[in-house]
């Protein structure tokens, strides 16, 4: 079946995942400082969270990729230099392909989060603190577990968005997925069958994902009642 | 930053929007004229119309859009039939396998939003036409449809601007569009942040122009759903 190329395929799945699991740890991490920053008390910085989640979302992922591909091999060559660094620094395609990705995917988790933190009633805070509870014990126990209540649906959304987004790091050359359906398909002269094994294994990926989330998201909402 | 570069290559940036755009509505006119029906039959209680539909749209959306491009745009040369066919000078285009593409991608994605708006109405519209005695197919015409069309408006109005965005992969199988054109600047002159970003600009430029578009129609075709404003709260405020 499919010429011999299934290991390839499945290693390039490997690549793929790996990506999509790296950009989603940065796109977390983001997420959060973003959604608290988006909350702070202080203009600037809400100010500067606001221009991240806007400009982010407002240019193509394509663009934002080839940007930081291109443009950070520029600017590391320019900064290495300066540095007296002799020679020719290569960005690698993983590094960029996961930086732009988490980049990007930040600013969509920095909504989800925000919403997620601005849903939890400002009185059960109090009331925590009113315990004598301090303020981590505060987040620890009473905002985050709301909070990821909250945030779940939202973060699936993000997460199916973010997988089907990694298939365009094969553009600026990382041996993904796509680039080793390319490769069988150019070698066997059959495109349209190793292009479908790629859609059929993304598809496996999301429907994977989707049951696993759902899963989860009954699981932290044991304790609500629902109207409905 | 070089602007002379820039300001040179303005004209192919403007031809680039131009192709952007023509992609982006034809996508999105066709996507919708297929949703229409696709979208009435998801939301449909019979499964034999709802199941074909909820299959297309879960695949649809369930795999990436480059994966969908490549399949047409590549794949179906796999097959003779294809190639033999009276259909191929158009198949083997670069511009009309994105243009497919894009519209089948945003037909499923708009058939789920229809759906969704289609289900959410409040059953005494229903009802009150059926009592009037409207047939079905009014009931749907007059009522369903027109409401269910209003409550699509914010989440269609993301998906406008998800395609937009989309429509930069049809620079990955050598349509020249905005994405096209810098990618193009970039491989001439090798000055990766003026192409990328005048791109980039351009790209916020019309994100900007359809969120106000949309924004506009919102408020006429939505504005008796808006919260209403806040009364003054002076007389209100007063602790009894």
């Amino acid at each position: 079946m499919l010429h011999g190329f299934l290991p390839a395929l499945l290693e390039g799945t490997l690549t793929t995942l790996s990506v999509a699991l790296a950009s989603l740890a940065i796109a977390v991490v983001l997420g959060l400082v973003g959604a608290a920053a988006k909350l702070s008390p202080i203009p600037f910085v809400r100010g500067v969270a606001m221009a991240y989640t806007t400009i982010v979302r407002g240019v193509p992922d394509l663009v934002l990729m080839l940007l930081i591909f291109f443009g950070g091999q520029i600017a590391v060559n320019a900064m290495a230099a300066k540095l007296g660094f002799e020679g020719y620094v290569d960005i690698d395609p993983y590094v960029a392909g996961v930086a732009t990705i988490g980049f990007i995917f930040g600013a969509y988790l920095t909504e989800t989060f925000r919403g997620a933190l601005i849903s939890i009633h400002a009185g059960q805070r109090e009331a925590g603190l009113a315990f004598g509870m301090s303020r981590a014990q505060v987040f620890r126990r009473i905002t985050l577990p709301q909070m990821i209540r909250f945030a779940i649906p939202g973060f699936t959304n993000n997460w199916l968005v973010l997988v089907k987004s990694t298939a365009i790091v094969s553009v600026i050359g990382l041996t993904d997925m796509m680039h080793s359906a390319g490769m069988a398909a150019g070698t066997t002269r059959e495109p349209f069958t190793f292009y479908l094994a790629a859609g059929v294994i993304y598809l496996v990926i999301t429907s994977v994902s989707m049951l696993g989330l759902g899963a989860l998201e009954r699981r932290v909402s044991v304790g609500l009642r629902r109207a409905v | 930053m070089n602007l002379d570069a820039i300001i040179e290559a303005l004209p192919s940036y403007v031809s680039g929007v131009g192709v952007t755009l023509q992609l982006l509505v034809v996508a999105l006119l066709l996507g919708l004229v297929i949703a229409l029906p696709l979208g009435v039959a998801r939301a449909s209680d019979k499964p034999w119309l709802s199941k074909p539909v909820w299959a297309y749209t879960y695949v649809i959306r369930g795999t990436p859009m480059l994966v969908q491009l490549f399949l047409i745009y590549y794949g179906l040369a796999q097959f003779e039939f294809v190639r033999e066919s009276a259909l191929w000078p158009l198949f083997s285009q670069a511009w009309f396998c994105a243009v497919l593409t894009f519209t089948l991608n945003t037909a499923g994605y708009t058939a789920e939003i229809i759906a969704g708006a289609i289900r959410a109405t409040p059953y005494g519209e229903v009802e009150a036409a059926r009592s009037l005695g409207m047939p079905r197919w009014k009931v749907l015409t007059r009522i369903l449809l027109p409401s269910a069309m209003r409550r699509a408006l914010p989440a269609y109005s993301n998906e406008v601007i998800f395609m937009l965005h989309g429509t930069s992969l049809a620079s990955v199988v050598t349509v020249i569009d905005l994405t096209g054109a810098a990618r193009e600047m970039n491989s001439r002159s090798y000055l990766p942040f003026e192409a990328f970003l005048t791109a980039a600009v351009f790209y916020l430029a019309m994100t900007f122009s359809l969120v106000a578009m949309f924004h506009f129609a919102e408020k006429r075709w939505l504005g008796h759903l808006a919260p209403r404003k806040s009364a003054p709260l002076i007389a209100t405020s007063v602790p009894i």
